[in-house]
């Protein structure tokens, strides 16, 4: 039976409390499901498991550690770090007490960190290791709030004799020893906090102006989790590795509230970069990414078979070919030819079931993607390779799930019809309108933008525009506010044509301009590694990025992409107008440590039209070659300056198709 | 400088060493010595006789005259592996790894002089063996995640760049747990970010498990930032010994990288 057993629990089961939180939830597993995996971490290269009862008596210890403290009710509880069981614990044990968890972007310079951590106004914080611990101590006169910072890995922190600085192994044997002296004191702290209670704080990237804190309520993450369960059959069986970062609203969903809600196991890779072993290692059953790992891992296959041996080469794309046939097919369930079945198990065997492995991706049932389009190119790999990968849309005000395809009914340009218990409605402007469940009870401290986003009857508006095709799929096109118009007329949607020129391996980011002009145009980064392999095969020498993207038949290459999009914007007669007329390939990658992209790699296309305005100019001038002098921070904070000439390119149009 | 650091007693002493080859004199009645949880530097230009001298302390080099004593066992000469079971390791200077191997197996044959099962048990792999590797796989995967090298764990050494090489020789110095760790020329050819990544862990091996180093760099900054103490040879004579200071501004040690007359 496909229903997860607590569920059964809980309706058969009316006497028991309702398991109407995180921690109720966490408590029943421990209960029902005691000795089964919860947890797993690797540490010093072997799996540690930890079971549900094991994690229980963990948060318990950290919980009454932090009331040991004096962490109360409503108290906000920092989260900073890589994806570490004691950081979802303290989540846990933060719930228990009726505290709200603020999860940070781990990546984030300490000067980012500011904002949040005043706006949350948070008293304690629990961090990964001694950089984290660093990033605080710098910033700390300015937080006034922050008096205790707890730490997980003690290592390079002997010397700390910092106030208010505390090992994990403190915390927990506090939290001890405060469970022997007052044994019921635990349980009572869980027994008040109830569905309507905040339960947590995640902070909007924020593409515009600082980030807000988004304010969910049991009761709308738990309604979600269980909706979403039950609509894709998953059970306490699955195997989930837990690899973005904890302070996005998708991994809350998918490594924490559904594996509360449904009792299956999370790992967490032993570091960021493992995390391709540790998937072949783990074989998730249920995977969550961003378009980009996606991308990131077909680039990687198609750089590998390249080098591969001829035969092995010929085999991959004979059953590659053949399986973009039918195991779309076979996927969506519709009825396929003996033959090819037999030629799709032979290929099995010899081609999808290796690379499968190799991506980890042995045992997955159900894969989802979101956040940006996903290349129909990409999307037909993964289908071929029979993995039943699917969109979704959705937002951190709706605990991520507004829209997800159906499965049989996927297709690549739309994001599927609204989840369970989800209504969406598409206002005159074209903005995108949600309501349900799920639906967050408000941003921290700001009513003004609460009531600005959330109508009285309890609409939200994304901000994104779109409509519904034919089918009564949802169709997103760009951000609402981001579509801008020609000169002469036409609609220009940056997104769009960014997305389509991402399509392309060679492209990694693209930055279009063209609100306001008469033509777009556009800023290239291309992908290191695939054109770096291109270069390569063709004995071009390169230094590095800067060299490589300044070199003529780099410009040659990028331009045969882009004439290909304007062939296909030509037969559009409704976006025909936006073909990219000329283009540069920038001379360093963007990166969210100069501010160029978002933490969760979104271009912010005002602040580069501004950083980069000299270049914009040059691209709607006669020029063929603009002088830039950027300022760039490295890794260690230190700032520094890049100058270079970078060339522009024309690029040729095509007349409009008459319809 | 981390001002929680103890310098403690000297621990090695060598005593008018004098060094050489036929006719060469690689090195000319040095005295030199090292006190415990120390960095220490020895500079020099080339061919000045820094290597030579690292050899001469691990007993690879036996000097003609001159003695070394290193936790107050005085001695003429010393045999390579007796050095190693004294608890001295080092690095070299031209990466001495297995390539074909991997980083993990690498870094476990620097526990060789830690192993105490014989042949016949480590083939029969029972009992102790069992254990004993088991417990040196823990030692060796501390190491590996004291150096966040996990992500290179089971790939050969021969495919790694060049400066993830020296980490993992690094780590297999470290295998050893040895209380004097010489290191020569740690950082050559490596770029800025690797080389404040091979400091950041000189520093922290010092800092976390005590272990006294001498080191032979070219690196001027380098060697300014991260050391305690400067020894600085020339053509096998000593010409300068002091803190980075004091090094800095002497005539001598001037004269010899400028090439100054006087």
């Amino acid at each position: 039976m496909a229903s997860p057993q607590a569920l059964q629990v809980n309706a058969h089961a009316p006497s028991r409390p309702a398991l109407d939180t995180f921690p109720k939830l966490l408590l029943n597993h421990a209960a029902v499901r005691g000795n089964r995996p919860a947890m797993r971490e690797k540490d010093l290269g072997i799996w540690q498991t930890w079971s549900w009862a094991e994690v229980a008596a963990e948060v318990r210890a950290i919980a009454c550690g932090l009331a040991a403290r004096g962490f109360a009710r409503g108290d906000r509880l920092a989260i900073i770090g890589d994806n570490r069981p004691r950081l979802y614990w303290s989540m846990a044990a933060a719930q228990c007490l009726g505290g709200v968890p603020v999860p940070l972007y781990q990546d984030a310079v300490a000067e980012e960190m500011v904002f949040v951590l005043q706006d949350a106004g948070a008293r304690f914080a629990v961090v990964e290791d001694q950089e984290q611990v660093d990033k605080l101590l710098e910033i700390r006169d300015r937080l006034p709030t922050l008096t205790h910072i707890i730490y997980d890995d003690p290592r390079g922190m002997r010397h700390y004799q910092h106030d208010g600085l505390h090992s994990f192994a403190e915390v927990l044997g506090d939290g001890r020893v405060h469970h022997d002296e007052h044994p019921h004191f635990f349980q009572s702290e869980v027994d008040g906090v109830g569905a309507d209670d905040i339960a947590i704080m995640l902070y909007t990237s924020g593409t515009t102006g600082n980030p807000k804190g988004v304010a969910h309520t049991y009761h709308s993450m738990i309604v979600t989790a269980r909706n979403s369960i039950e609509a894709e059959g998953l059970s306490d069986q699955e195997e989930v590795l837990a690899y973005l970062p904890m302070a996005w609203v998708g991994d809350n969903l998918f490594s924490y509230a559904q594996s509360m809600v449904a009792g299956f196991c999370v790992s967490c890779p032993e570091s960021s970069e493992t995390v391709m072993t540790d998937m072949r290692e783990i074989g998730p059953t249920y995977y969550f990414a961003p378009p980009r790992v996606y991308e990131n891992l077909l680039t990687q296959v198609t750089i590998r078979m390249e080098d591969a041996s001829p035969l092995k080469r010929w085999m991959f794309n004979y059953f590659m070919e053949h399986a973009r046939k039918t195991g779309t097919r076979i996927v969506d369930g519709q009825p396929v030819s003996m033959i090819d079945r037999l030629g799709y198990w032979l290929g099995n065997l010899l081609v999808y079931g290796p690379v499968k492995n190799v991506l980890g991706f042995s045992r997955i049932k159900l894969a989802f993607t979101a956040g940006e389009a996903i290349g129909p190119e990409l999307f037909d790999f993964y289908r071929a390779l029979n993995i039943n990968i699917k969109q979704l849309y959705g937002s951190t005000e709706a605990y991520v799930m507004v829209c997800v395809q159906p499965n049989g009914q996927v297709k690549p340009d739309t994001v599927g019809t609204p989840a369970p218990g989800v209504e969406v409605k598409i206002a005159d402007s074209g903005e995108v309108l949600f309501r349900g469940p799920g639906v967050f009870h408000s941003y921290w401290n700001r009513p003004d933008a609460t009531a600005e986003t959330k109508t009285d009857d309890g609409w939200v508006l994304t901000g994104d525009a779109g409509f519904f095709d034919d089918d009564g799929h949802l169709k997103i096109i760009d951000r609402a506010k981001d579509v801008g118009k020609f000169t002469q007329g036409g609609m220009f949607a940056p997104k769009y044509l960014e997305n389509k020129l991402k399509f392309f391996p060679y492209i990694k980011e693209a930055v279009t301009f063209g609100d306001g002009r008469d033509h777009a145009t556009a800023f290239i980064n291309i992908d290191l590694s695939a054109v770096g392999n291109w270069a390569e095969k063709r004995n071009l020498p390169y230094t590095g990025y800067t060299d490589l993207a300044g070199q003529a038949p780099v410009y040659e290459l990028i331009r045969e992409c882009v004439e290909k999009i304007n062939a296909d914007l030509a037969r559009d007669p409704r976006l025909g107008h936006s073909q990219i007329k000329r283009f540069l390939i920038l001379h360093k990658e963007l990166d969210a440590d100069d501010g160029e992209l978002t933490r969760t790699r979104k271009v912010r296309r005002k602040f580069i039209s501004e950083r980069y305005g000299v270049l914009v100019e040059a691209l709607y001038s006669s020029q063929e070659s603009c002088m830039i002098d950027a300022q760039v921070k490295f890794e260690d904070g230190r700032v520094g300056n890049i100058r270079a000439t970078l060339k522009l390119c024309d690029v040729q149009t095509y007349p409009l198709a008459t319809a | 400088m981390n001002p929680h650091r103890k310098i403690g007693d000297v621990i090695l002493k060598a005593e008018n060493i004098s060094l050489s080859f036929g006719g060469v004199k690689a090195l000319t009645n040095i005295s030199l010595d090292v006190r415990e949880h120390e960095i220490c530097a020895i500079i020099g230009p080339n061919g000045a006789g820094k290597s030579s001298m690292l050899n001469v302390i691990n007993g690879v080099y036996h000097p003609q005259e001159g003695r070394v004593s290193y936790k107050g066992h005085v001695r003429d000469s010393m045999h390579a592996h007796e050095a190693a079971r004294h608890g001295i390791a080092r690095t070299f200077q031209n990466i001495a790894l297995f390539k074909g191997m991997s980083v993990l197996d690498n870094i476990m044959t620097g526990r060789n002089l830690k192993m105490h099962t014989n042949f016949l048990q480590q083939a029969l792999y029972w009992g102790a063996t069992q254990r004993e590797e088991i417990r040196h796989r823990r030692k060796v995967e501390e190491i590996i995640d004291f150096l966040q090298i996990e992500n290179i764990r089971k790939t050969p050494v021969g495919r790694l760049p060049y400066g993830l090489q020296k980490r993992v020789e690094l780590g297999r110095a470290l295998a050893a747990e040895p209380t004097l760790l010489l290191l020569d020329e740690p950082m050559a050819g490596m770029n800025v970010e690797e080389k404040q990544d091979m400091c950041r862990f000189i520093l922290d091996v010092n800092d976390e498990f005590g272990t006294t180093i001498v080191l032979i760099e070219h690196d001027m900054g380098v060697v300014m930032d991260i050391s305690d103490r400067v020894i600085v040879l020339d053509y096998g004579k000593k010409i300068g010994d002091g803190s980075p200071e004091e090094v800095r501004a002497n005539p001598d040690v001037i004269a010899a990288y400028l090439g100054t007359s006087h």
